[in-house]
């Protein structure tokens, strides 16, 4: 028989604690601190920035990561766009009975990697366990703190004529999902972006000044995050639709599926506004990193009153977005 | 540079956008007013609205859109039904994901589906065959919508079923077709049209040759088309051409995907499982031979013989699908157009459904 969760993993006992000694102590490297009941770190006398997010994707491997994967990199990014420096997370798991220990073993492996790879430390975790029927597989709950900068980048000062730059093609791990989901078939596998933004975006606030404020466009996607900032900072900002980076595998698939690019999640992507004087020291920065290799100017805040966003469409006429209204598609991250 | 690529490319786009203007202008002073053109496409509406030519070209030429999103041609009743036969136990109700928010009298398959039903949304209805053999203790129903281009893979998912033997499976139909609903709405004559944008897909499944009654008994023009933004323009600067000419005529203007006699496997198809009925539309009323049902021989798999539904009357509202789909009005005439009606909040199906006019107007041609 296969090996994988009971009841039993959740109870405390053995199984609980070989669980926990074996495979999440081993894959986040802290023996030192298990036998307490809080993780105990230092920091300088800093702002710290914190933020929580659950992870329900389904299905819980697709292409480009994992479920272990974008519960880090999602948590990293959300501190990173807020100016902050990730430093630790803490992981909580919501276990299905039933559901394979060796899948268990990758996610916890892809959330190991990333963190290390993003240079953040899981520091305290919880394992429950379900019965099979009252979960789907794994859910995964991570929170995050960082350091924020000496870079304020609220958005107070978002004044006319900033630029908004995208750092690459939008719309990647929608696709990625429901192709994955659905087994679609589609000639072309699209990758989902799924990746952590911290040290790029680490090195645009260290090596550039006039960041007003950034965002990672994850669910609802690019219009609905920047819907949602034009209204937070009665700001109009105009998009050039021609500019808008998407791959044609992507534009493909949302023809046959009736999906719009710039309401798919995104789980690797920012998008900045920024002082224009600045706009060509960030895109060099972006575009030396793997990560922002894409990255293009997709638009300019037109004026600080109304709060729209505007979209211009290649034969000139403009018209207005909105936030993602209703279901496009459920459980993408 | 591929083909694709080339039939969105901007300067051909805006090249094209000229040259439809000056032909557009040619008719207006030759007619003394602006052409006035119907595409009966569902897919046409959203990409006329989306790539910004509708409202580039409104000056110059009058696009109104026909009754060609399936869902939103679809009687009141008949959804309500869809909807109430989705909510019993034992069954699974299967569907294309723009049926899902489409308000019923009562409430929405969306929320049918929030209180337990269940109810999934496929992607291709061989998917609901494939439902239908893995849950064989229970019934499973794939809400049939559709017009030719959707019809042809209604009568595969039912072959399939039929090969594998699969008894829990039927299928919904309330399929539309493209030539009675266009000859309802010339007959009629409420509305006043130059000539049809006529519809790509569809055309690849019935062929170029089907509109010939256009011209002949009409005397109206035609010219299918395709969907990127040089293929649009270039059909309506062909149908133009047409006008200003005097003769009337079709022209296939989508002939890498459509050919004279359209896809023979698809017609063999529909014509062995399926057979012509009059179908009720929204606003419209039934319709002779406007639609295909199951035929007699295969009502194993007709939800409609399978399962009784008793249908009220439904809700009475003050939405205006019924004319925005005979062309009649604009959705911004309509009271509730983005007041008591938005995509959030839809009153009619007209702004729920991806091809929906109203939709098409709420998200691409509002700029407040």
């Amino acid at each position: 028989m296969k090996d994988v969760i009971s009841l039993a993993h959740g109870e405390g006992g053995e199984l609980t604690h070989r669980l926990i000694e074996d495979l999440f102590a081993n894959a986040f490297c802290h023996h030192d601190q298990l036998h307490l009941d809080a993780a105990v770190v230092t920091c300088e006398k800093k702002e710290i920035a914190v933020t929580t997010d659950s992870f329900v994707v389904k299905p819980i491997f697709f292409p480009g990561g994992d479920i272990g994967k974008l519960s880090v990199a999602g948590t990293v990014n959300d501190l990173a766009v807020s100016g902050a420096s990730p430093l630790f997370l803490t992981a909580g798991f919501i276990l299905e009975e039933g559901f394979e220990i060796r899948g268990l073993k990758k996610v916890v492996q892809s959330m190991a990697e990333e963190a290390k790879h993003a240079g953040v430390r899981i520091i305290a975790g919880d394992t429950k366990v379900v019965e099979k029927g009252e979960a789907d597989g794994l859910f995964i709950n991570t929170t995050g703190f960082g350091v924020l900068g000496s870079k304020k980048v609220n958005g107070s000062n978002v004044k006319e004529g900033d630029v908004v730059i995208c750092s690459g093609t939008i719309g990647d791990h929608g696709i990625a999902i429901v192709s994955a989901r659905e087994k679609l078939g589609l000639l072309t596998e699209v990758q989902s972006d799924c990746a952590s933004l911290n040290h790029m975006i680490d090195r645009l606030l260290s090596e550039t000044d006039g960041i007003r404020i950034m965002r990672d466009p994850t669910r609802g996607g690019l219009a609905t995050t920047l819907v949602e900032l034009c209204d937070n900072l009665q700001m109009t900002v105009e998009l050039q639709e021609r500019e808008i980076p998407v791959k044609r595998e992507v534009e493909g698939a949302c023809d046959i599926l009736g999906f719009d690019p710039l309401y798919l999640a995104n789980e690797g992507k920012v998008v900045i506004i920024a002082d224009a004087t600045e706009e060509e020291r960030i895109l060099e920065i972006l575009g030396k990193d793997p990560l922002g290799r894409q990255a293009r100017t997709i638009g300019e805040v037109t004026s600080v009153d109304k709060g729209k966003l505007l979209l211009k469409t290649p034969v000139g006429t403009t018209r207005r977005m909105d936030r993602l209204s209703g279901m496009l598609l459920p459980r993408i991250c | 540079m591929r083909a694709m690529d080339l039939f969105s490319d901007t300067d051909l786009t805006l090249q094209s956008l000229q040259a439809v203007i000056r032909v557009a202008e040619q008719f207006k002073e030759k007619y003394k007013r602006a052409p006035v053109f119907m595409e009966v496409c569902g897919s046409h509406t959203m990409a006329f609205a989306r790539s910004g030519i509708k409202k580039r070209l409104n000056d110059h030429v009058e696009l109104i859109s026909g009754p060609g999103c399936p869902v939103c041609v679809t009687d009141q009743k008949s959804i309500d039904a869809m909807i109430t036969l989705g909510e019993s136990p034992n069954r699974i109700l299967c569907t294309f994901g723009d049926m899902m928010r489409v308000p019923g009298s009562r409430h929405s398959l969306m929320t049918a589906k929030a209180a337990g039903n269940d109810i999934r949304v496929v992607y291709s209805p061989l998917d609901s065959v494939k439902i239908a053999e893995e849950n064989p203790d229970k019934e499973i129903i794939f809400l049939g919508i559709g017009f030719e281009t959707t019809i042809p893979i209604l009568t595969l998912a039912i072959r399939e079923a039929e090969k594998k033997g699969i008894m829990n499976y039927s299928v919904w139909m309330t399929t539309k077709l493209v030539e009675p609903a266009i000859r309802a709405l010339l007959d009629a004559g409420e509305v006043k049209l130059d000539g049809f944008l006529l519809p790509g897909h569809v055309s690849v499944v019935m062929g170029e040759e089907k509109y010939g009654f256009l011209p002949k008994e009409y005397g109206m023009s035609g010219v299918i088309s395709g969907f990127e933004p040089v293929q649009l323009l270039s059909g309506m600067y062909k149908l133009m051409a047409l006008l200003l000419e005097g003769k009337p005529g079709i022209i296939n203007d989508y002939q890498s995907v459509v050919t004279k006699k359209g896809n023979r496997f698809a017609q063999e198809m529909m014509d062995r499982y399926l057979t012509p009925f009059g179908e009720e539309w929204r606003g419209m009323g039934v319709i002779p031979d406007s639609g295909l049902v199951l035929r007699d021989r295969f009502s194993l798999y007709d939800a409609k013989k399978k399962f009784q539904i008793s249908m009220d009357q439904p809700r009475k509202t003050k939405c205006r699908c019924g004319e925005i789909i005979r062309g009649l009005i604009k959705p911004e005439e309509c009271v509730l157009f983005n007041k008591g009606c938005t995509p959030l909040n839809p009153i009619g199906p007209c702004m729920v459904s991806t091809e929906g006019t109203c939709s098409a107007h709420y998200q691409y041609m509002r700029e407040d």
